[in-house]
């Protein structure tokens, strides 16, 4: 058995150093890097660690995004991905998560996965809404928030998915999406063959004439929701600095503000 | 079709460069005194709002939508657990109920489980006009495809304007298959809800908690949402409004099938208390030194009858297990009291627990930034302040 594996990765900005200049209400970029989406790392690896375990398996990275995200794949093939594909069409900006997942589904239909794995969102939109959506656009089954791949084989994957309250173990049919969270591995660092490799590595680039796709569907005029405006959150400010002779009295002060605050 | 286009008019651009300075993701640029759009443009309008001459003209495609008139009532899904009804359920009927009157329309909660009827008997102790209750052994536990398809079946019959869900590892993973299934617009953790001419205006964080950004659902339908836990009260028992529970009969077999199977649920035993639930969270950075530490902020919670956090420092080195770290790559807490100990406050920390009411911060350096943030700063050593603490506690 092989098993022919497709990660989603989202290039997205740095999003902590994002930030709105409060006195023009507008965003700050300068300085603001482009990264692999950080959830979509550990994806990624753990692609690239069934490939090691299972031979003869291809990892294929999967993005949608402007040209300049092949940056970012390069940066995936250094760490052991295999081939990287690239969608990039004016037709497919605007995209929500619905017309999102639309599109990487219509690629899907062309790299015919066995395995479907993204991170379980991205920092950026933080939805976790594309992972589930290509499984319904592709009539497959998901497990989203896996932190361990116990057992796969060509029909079946044994999982284990995070919840609120514990691990829940779950059998799945393949092919299927898994959306993964950090806990499942610890990405490796680019080696120096992989960074070769990545040199050597041409991304393949599809527009949306080399899929087969319904207008309708993509981009902007794919998508229900849309951005009606954008703002700074209330800031917080700074409160009060407790002084005090010795950690004591600091306690006893802290404890007697709560008190009169009835939050304890 | 039509097409989406970003025009920018020579004529009138002055070179402000405020749209560049608008846009969220970098598609405008200045080529000289002019500025220019790239690849990037995502055709939201934020840049036209702000252009001082009108020199941008956005032309959106035209969207073929539905029938918005057909769409009426306010459906909030009944997430349970073991038969049991999620407290975040609780909330949502409360803010349910504010939607569903401000358009006149009514507020139904849906539960789809397995001898569900106590627990849908006592939903109708709360302002609730329907509770949908379908019932079936295959829906006992979550299982995203039939939850999806049942759910999805009965969307397309009854044709809700809005459905609600929890923003939880469930509600998530469940209301997206949802979303995709009967094509309307989902919004993820939205932490605020308001009607304003008959449209439902979702305002939700993006970009780690940095930016605010308000979504709509203009041609479709149902408008779909989840909802950050925590955000909105939770509905009390006031015995109700004389609301009907209907039961709807899964007819078709073929919606009940699943090709995921749960083998076994593993409780966590480290995490006695859901952080994500708890009022009151103590919770331990770098600062904490070593994993025997970690005893004295379990003491410190159990006097305040709450639960242990963590940041991203801590679990990295292995004092404590990952289902504890609030943060980025954690999880997104808002208790009504955070306690941060030797947490400096790298900016992934603070977008996880900043809608906290009250944050105290005790950490030896009195220029960390969490103190920034905090209610109540104490510089000083954790290990001196927490025991004090801890004493003043039981004292009260």
């Amino acid at each position: 058995m092989a098993l022919n594996i497709v990660v989603c990765m989202k290039q997205v900005p740095d999003t902590t150093e994002v930030r709105i200049n409060p006195e023009t209400n507008t965003l700050i970029r300068d300085g603001v890097d482009s990264i692999i989406n950080p959830f979509d790392t550990y994806a990624i690896e753990e692609a690239v660690r069934l490939c090691e375990r299972v031979e003869g398996s291809k990892t294929t990275i999967l993005s949608m995004g402007p040209p300049q995200v092949e940056s970012s794949l390069k940066d995936a093939l250094s760490v052991g991905a295999d081939e990287v594909v690239l969608l990039s069409d004016r037709e497919f900006a605007g995209a929500d998560t619905w017309a999102t997942s639309y599109t990487l589904a219509a690629a899907m239909k062309k790299l015919k996965p066995d395995l479907i794995i993204t991170g379980k969102q991205a920092i950026d939109g933080d939805t976790a809404q594309v992972g589930p959506g290509i499984a319904v656009h592709l009539d497959m089954p998901q497990v989203c928030y896996v932190s361990k791949i116990r057992e796969i084989n060509d029909e079946v994957a044994i999982v284990e998915r995070l919840l609120e309250d514990g691990h829940e173990v779950v059998e799945v049919k393949l092919p299927a999406v898994l959306t993964v969270v950090k806990e499942i591995n610890e990405p490796r660092l680019p080696s120096l063959k992989g960074k070769m490799k990545a040199k050597k590595t041409a991304v393949t680039v599809w527009t949306n004439d080399d899929l087969d796709t319904d207008p309708e569907c993509l981009g902007l005029t794919g998508s229900p929701t849309q951005v009606s405006k954008i703002f700074s959150p209330p800031k917080r400010g700074g409160g009060e600095m407790i002084d005090g002779e010795n950690a004591q009295e600091k306690a006893e002060t802290v404890v007697a503000k709560l008190k009169e605050l009835q939050v304890i | 079709m039509s097409e989406n286009k970003l025009i920018i008019s020579a004529d009138k651009c002055v070179g402000c460069t405020k749209c560049v300075k608008q846009c969220p993701f970098a598609a405008l640029e200045m080529d000289g005194k002019l500025a220019v759009v790239n690849d990037s443009c995502t055709f939201c309008g934020s840049c036209v709002d702000v252009c001082p001459t009108k020199a941008i003209i956005l032309n959106r495609a035209e969207q073929k939508g539905v029938d918005l008139s057909a769409y009426a009532g306010v459906w909030v899904f009944g997430e349970q657990k073991n038969g049991k009804i999620q407290s975040v359920v609780l909330e949502l009927i409360n803010e349910g109920r504010k939607l569903a009157d401000s358009l006149d329309e009514k507020l139904s909660v849906v539960v789809l489980g397995n001898d569900m009827d106590a627990a849908c008997q006592e939903l109708l102790e709360y302002s609730v006009d329907y509770v949908l209750q379908i019932d079936a052994p295959e829906l006992a536990d979550y299982a995203a495809e039939p939850y999806a398809k049942v759910l999805s079946d009965i969307v397309s019959k009854r044709k809700p304007s809005i459905i609600l869900a929890g923003a939880t590892s469930i509600g998530r993973s469940f209301l997206a298959r949802v979303a995709v299934e009967v094509k309307a617009g989902l919004t993820a953790d939205c932490t605020g809800l308001e009607i304003c001419e008959k449209m439902l205006h979702q305002t939700r964080p993006a970009f780690g908690g940095n930016i605010m950004a308000t979504i709509l659902t203009p041609n479709h339908r149902p408008q779909m949402a989840t909802v950050r836990h925590k955000v909105f009260k939770e509905a009390t028992k006031n015995g109700g409004c004389g609301g009907k529970i209907e039961k709807i009969a899964v007819d078709d077999n073929k919606l009940l099938t699943s090709r995921t199977k749960r083998i076994e649920f593993i409780t966590d035993n480290e995490t006695t208390i859901n952080i994500a639930e708890a009022d009151i969270i103590v919770s331990g950075g770098r600062g904490m030194g070593k994993p025997e530490n970690f005893a004295l902020l379990e003491e410190l919670a159990n006097a305040l009858g709450g639960a242990v956090g963590a940041s991203r420092a801590a679990v990295d080195s292995g004092w404590i297990p990952y289902s504890h770290q609030v943060g980025q790559t954690g999880k997104t807490v808002g208790p009504k009291l955070y306690i941060a100990c030797g947490i400096s406050g790298a900016i992934q920390h603070m977008v996880g627990m900043n809608s906290s009411d009250t944050i105290i911060a005790i950490n030896k350096d009195p220029d960390a930034p969490i103190f920034e943030i905090a209610s109540f700063g104490i510089v000083g050593d954790v290990f001196e302040v927490v025991p004090e603490l801890i004493k003043a506690i039981k004292n009260k």
